[in-house]
């Protein structure tokens, strides 16, 4: 696949004001602009992330940002792909600009977000499976990722200890992150005094949900040339598939899974793994070259199961990667130098677009303490409800 | 005067004895469908739209088990003072898919184990001044074999 350069990033720290997502929107892409020494009247084309938390001016958020920026005349567009908005949005952009459409786009996400449990909208749908699974089964987010969890005690030995430890390595690199929402140590008693909220997960392993906006501004190679740019970071690999029938595995916002009664399927790739192996075959590259990587850690457990997922060890040995010191900053390979999910709580159209700045700071070198030495190839990976999930891989 | 007992959704599961969920049967490929309210088989190499109905495997597997200790939000009508319940997710052999399901407030979730046998019940969701809903939930069965703990421990 083409490459496409990553020319500028830009982010509005995570936190929780409930001002105005559009705020938050502009800052980071005005960063982003200023970053790739872009004038917003030179870009071409403009992709938002949207959120469904806003009322109108969200499910329409290129809009609604360029305007904010000064209506620009140029093609946009808005997407949604629940926690996959971001990399859906930077998607649509490579795509016009590997077509000759654009040049140069700006991608941008962000939200401002309510408090607790993520609820679907009020009203009654006896049709629709997200509000199905709260009215008759009072199926939490939470609760999906604690039967992922309890998988991993019960088949591979893991721990609770385990699962705090993942939370004990992401508060460390989170608190040397100035975006983060969350800058506080947690020791492993911390954590394990917070309340269960799910069992075996505890409420310091469980993301929150925060407001925050990220920018990228994505440009032909050709562009990055003419601007005098020697090797800028490029996205060598960017997939957003859905799930392929059968899927077996029960995911977010389902309460029943796919019948494989005639049609087996491939029960050896779960859909986590299909959405990194898309990028990974775009991209030409494999978990053997990575050197970092951003993982979806909605929970602390849910980052071991990742670690599965991409490739970097084999199922059921995640915990030996973690307790082993690979994934922490000075490791093999570090996971979530940004802090993740975790320290960031998760603003849903922003958040893949944030895991592209984390990965494009780390291999400009621009990362500060929470460097990663040598990082040439890292990926960045989510999934959401609705069979919803991307992986983009950048390299330089 | 005693309530009035429903389901809090009609056609998705039997009641009696031997309660099963209602699902549907691909007529063309076999592909089994839960729920039952497809317009069309969801194999994608299939797409016939002749469904039918047909009861679902009573009991299955344990493929997972959670204990939720929060209420959850709207549409879920929360019986105060809120008492935690386990979902279960239950793979259902000749299906080969997975169910969730609320197990019953006496089963405790310490004695669960992934691959643990269990079988479909139907009980109380929530009651109002009228009615008292019931749903499917999934309850294990007594062990009958393997070296696996005593469940009524």
């Amino acid at each position: 696949m083409e490459e496409v350069a990553i020319l500028g990033v830009g982010m509005h720290p995570w936190g929780k004001w409930g001002r105005n997502f559009v705020e938050y929107g502009v800052k980071a892409a005005q960063d982003a602009l200023a970053d790739a020494a872009v004038a917003w009247t030179d870009v071409d084309f403009v992709a938002g992330a949207n959120t469904v938390r806003c009322g109108y001016p969200g499910y329409v958020s290129g809009s609604t940002f360029a305007q904010a920026l000064g209506w620009p005349g140029v093609n946009v567009s808005s997407s949604y792909a629940a926690c996959a908005s971001g990399a859906q949005a930077l998607s649509s952009a490579r795509a016009q600009i590997l077509a000759g459409a654009a040049e140069c786009a700006l991608v941008v996400g962000a939200d401002t977000t309510p408090k607790g449990f993520l609820a679907p909208n009020k009203g009654e749908r006896w049709d629709d499976t997200d509000w199905l699974r709260f009215k008759l089964i009072g199926m939490t987010n939470p609760t999906y990722f604690a039967l992922s969890a309890r998988r991993r005690m019960d088949l591979y030995g893991a721990t609770p200890d385990d699962f705090a430890r993942v939370k004990v390595k992401n508060s460390r690199m989170g608190a040397l992150n100035e975006n983060a929402r969350y800058r506080k140590v947690f020791t492993m008693e911390q954590i394990e005094a917070s309340p269960v909220v799910s069992s075996p997960l505890r409420l310091l392993e469980i993301c929150a949900t925060s407001d925050g906006g990220a920018a990228l501004v994505v440009c032909s190679l050709d562009y990055a040339r003419r601007l005098g740019v020697k090797d800028p970071v490029r996205i060598a690999g960017l997939s957003t598939p859905l799930p392929k029938f059968p899927q077996q595995t029960i995911e977010m916002p389902y309460f029943a899974s796919d019948s494989a009664a005639a049609t087996p399927g491939d029960p050896d790739t779960s859909f986590r793994e299909r959405i990194a192996n898309a990028a990974y075959e775009e991209s030409g590259l494999g978990p053997e070259d990575l050197d970092l990587a951003e993982v979806y850690d909605l929970s602390s457990a849910l980052e071991l199961d990742w670690y599965e997922s991409i490739g970097i060890c084999k199922r059921g040995e995640a915990e030996k990667l973690l307790n082993d010191g690979d994934t922490t900053l000075g490791g093999r390979i570090p996971v979530n130098a940004s802090g993740g999910v975790g320290a960031f709580g998760e603003a849903v159209p922003a958040q893949a677009i944030a895991q592209v700045c984390e990965l494009t700071w780390q291999l400009r070198e621009q990362a500060g303490a929470r460097q990663v030495e040598g990082a040439r190839v890292g990926l960045a990976i989510n999934y959401g409800l609705f069979g919803h999930g991307s992986c983009t891989i950048v390299r330089r | 005067m005693s309530k009035l007992v429903k389901p809090v959704i009609e056609g998705w599961f039997t009641q009696g004895d031997a309660p099963a969920l209602i699902g549907a049967r691909c007529g063309a490929c076999g592909t089994y469908h839960f729920p039952k309210t497809v317009a069309r088989c969801a194999n994608p190499e299939c797409g016939a739209t002749d469904l039918d109905e047909v009861e679902l495997s009573r009991r299955g597997r344990l493929w997972s088990y959670a204990e939720n200790q929060y209420a959850p939000p709207e549409p879920y009508v929360v019986t105060e003072p809120f008492e935690p319940y386990t979902i279960a997710a239950v793979e259902l052999e000749r299906e080969r898919m997975t169910v969730l399901g609320q197990m019953p407030l006496d089963v405790p979730p310490d004695t669960l184990r992934v691959g643990d046998e269990v079988e479909l019940v139907v009980d109380t969701l929530y009651e109002d001044d009228d009615c008292r809903y019931t749903v499917w939930k999934w309850r294990p069965v007594p062990n009958t074999s393997g070296p696996a703990a005593d469940t009524s421990a």
